[in-house]
């Protein structure tokens, strides 16, 4: 079983604050953390590369800082690590991005299967995993809570809005995962004495070779935003109190009285 | 059965960073395990360090380590007096101090320690020692252990492995102080302007007197190469007993007529809070055992006497000795407690530990003026 799971070095949302003033986020020194999902993703990997052999490599997307989220995961456990980073990548939307990856895919070679986190935090778009087995042209199995392998056949039970539907496709297939489907380990101290002595390899679209400049970056990315806006902060309301229902009532009543609303 | 390493050192501050630089130049197998993302990362100082121990280890340090600025001057406030003194002394070889921020620092002497062969691992608790027949024969994190021929422990004033050791007792709210401070940037050329100084030099300020609770208390300032570090030093036990908090003693030290314009136009980069052992002799624990040495903060290698706190040095100071003596217990293949007592005896001898040999003579006479 040989298994790329992709991966994305997100800012920590949970450390983001709002400047009070502008109302806008504070990004200065929030700092980078592999997104959440995708420790899913490699976890899965994980469990599956210990029941069945193989290899776990994991690909990113990012400037040269996101060696950092790679490296993360090869303190998890996983084997190899590729950082697709360039110039020519930045600024790519999800179709760019999912694009790229699938070059990267395509460059890393034998793969059973691919396995991604469904969303990430920051973007919240849950479009590049489903967008890569597009131009792949393999089965996508989104939201799995389970994945097993049965020969030539990847078994997932997803999880939909009605309950779980399992589904058997035919490898290679494309996973996205979110967290029900597993606890992802933290590294040990073996596993980050493995890590030191490994590298990850960065390479651009020059590298790779035959990739389509007109797909990939800004100029290959369909999305255009149009406008980005901070949401009102909505105040505080009233909450009344009073010894009895009956005074409660009375006060609210007040209130009411007050803006005239009755 | 063979050890997974000769020396596991747990905490990669300045004295576990120094000991594994000596340790792996002297060809020995180390690991470094902090529990920090990075190293550094949950250090801090007030914010000087005194370089003449430093420079033992590392010569060309001036030119390389990331220090902030050299102090050439050095400012006094006692009860609304203040005194500058600025001494040719305080430059000259041996004596010279610099302003640091303890997150790039570490890391600069962590990396020399990797360079020359030391291995180092983040973001890992040690929560417990591995212990045999009273003999430490390594370390435990979570479900994993890691074994070793030697451990020395470099975690801090709080040292909790040197405490279920039975090595060093609990902290005492009255013997411990808690320094909270700021860092707040400010343009290079403006901090040289305001403060009197040319590129690459700086001045420290104590405050005497200013954040008294109870016990004395200190107030401080650095200034850094484009930000000034501000704070206040009180002692833990007096806390509970005054309406005043840490951060409102930050805040008062901050509006001192004396500071206030000083800062004008600064912004707020940084806030931190760290524990300081009183220091001294008397409060240093037994720092050898079957298998194991104390360094740095965790063997209460500090000075705090108001007008001076100081403590990297002499962790740097205690790292170099610890590191000499595991050599030798290398060589001769011996790690018994018997074999070990040499460093507390080499702590006991040390002109720099034992205070013997003081570097601040220059500060005492000011603070004579004081007392007059």
């Amino acid at each position: 079983m040989n298994i790329i799971v992709c991966i994305k070095q997100v800012p920590d949302t949970a450390e983001i604050k709002i400047d009070p003033v502008t109302n806008t986020l504070i990004r200065a020194g929030v700092p980078s953390i592999v997104n959440p999902y995708d420790k899913n993703a490699v976890e899965a990997a994980l469990q599956l590369k210990e029941a069945y052999g193989g290899k776990v490599t994991v690909l990113s997307m990012g400037p040269p800082a996101a060696e950092a989220a790679l490296r993360e995961c090869l303190e998890m456990g996983a084997d190899e690590a590729i950082l697709m980073s360039g110039r020519e990548f930045g600024g790519s939307d999800t179709y760019a991005t999912s694009y790229i990856l699938s070059q990267g895919i395509r460059y890393i070679g034998d793969y059973d299967m691919i396995i991604c986190g469904k969303q990430a935090i920051d973007g919240d778009t849950g479009q590049t995993g489903a967008s890569m087995s597009e131009h792949l042209n393999i089965p996508q199995l989104t939201f799995a809570v389970k994945i097993d392998v049965d020969g030539e056949y990847a078994l997932v039970d997803r999880e939909v809005d009605e309950g779980i539907m399992t589904l058997k496709a035919k490898l290679p297939v494309l996973c996205t995962v979110g967290k029900d489907i597993n606890e992802p380990r933290t590294a040990t101290m073996k596993g980050k004495m493995r890590a030191k002595r490994m590298t990850v390899k960065v390479v651009n679209s020059g590298d790779i070779g035959n990739m389509d400049p007109t797909k990939m970056g800004l100029k290959g990315s369909p999305t255009r935003v149009k406008k980005t806006f901070t949401p009102s902060v909505k105040k505080a309301g009233i909450k009344i109190e009073g010894k009895s229902g009956a005074q409660a009532v009375e006060t609210l009543l007040g209130h009411m009285k007050a803006k005239a609303f009755i | 059965m063979e050890a997974d390493f000769d020396v596991i050192i747990v905490g990669g501050g300045i004295a576990g960073s120094v000991c594994a630089f000596q340790l792996a130049k002297a060809g020995l197998g180390v690991l470094v395990i902090e529990r920090g993302t990075s190293c550094g990362s949950k250090n801090m100082t007030g914010g000087r360090v005194y370089t003449h121990t430093l420079a033992k280890v590392f010569p060309d340090y001036a030119g390389e380590a990331p220090l902030e600025r050299r102090i050439v001057k050095d400012i006094f406030t006692y009860a609304g007096k203040t005194v500058e003194y600025a001494s040719r002394d305080l430059g000259s070889q041996g004596e010279e101090s610099y302003s640091v921020l303890r997150r790039g620092f570490d890391q600069w002497v962590a990396d020399q320690a990797e360079n020359e062969g030391a291995m180092y691992i983040t973001g890992i608790r040690v929560d417990d020692l591995l212990v045999q027949d009273g003999k430490v024969r390594g370390v435990v994190a979570g479900d994993e252990e890691m074994t070793s021929d030697l451990v020395i422990l470099a975690d801090g004033v709080n040292s909790l492995l040197a405490r279920k050791l039975g090595m060093k007792e609990e902290l005492k709210p009255d013997e411990v102080e808690v320094g909270a401070k700021e860092v707040i940037q400010l343009d290079a050329g403006l901090i040289e302007e305001r403060f009197g100084v040319v590129p690459g030099e700086g001045v420290a300020w104590m405050f005497e007197g200013v954040s008294t609770l109870g016990h004395k208390g200190n107030g401080f300032l650095y200034t850094n190469r484009d930000s000034i570090s501000l704070g206040v030093l009180t002692t833990v036990g007096d806390i509970d007993c005054s309406q005043e908090t840490v951060a409102g003693l930050v805040d008062k030290l901050h509006e001192l007529p004396e500071v206030k314009p000083l800062l004008e136009g600064g912004k707020l980069i940084e806030y931190s809070a760290h524990l300081l052992g009183k220091g001294g002799e008397k409060a240093r624990p037994k720092l050898y055992g079957d298998g194991v040495l104390v360094i740095g903060d965790a063997a209460s290698m500090v000075v705090n006497r108001g007008y001076v706190v100081k403590g990297m040095d002499l962790a740097v100071e205690s790292a170099i000795l610890a590191a000499e003596t595991a050599v030798k217990a290398n060589e001769a293949g011996d790690y018994s407690a018997a074999c070990l007592a040499s460093y507390q005896e080499a702590v006991k001898n040390s002109p720099v530990l034992s205070g013997a040999e003081d570097k601040n003579k220059n500060l005492e006479e000011v603070a004579e003026v004081f007392s007059e």
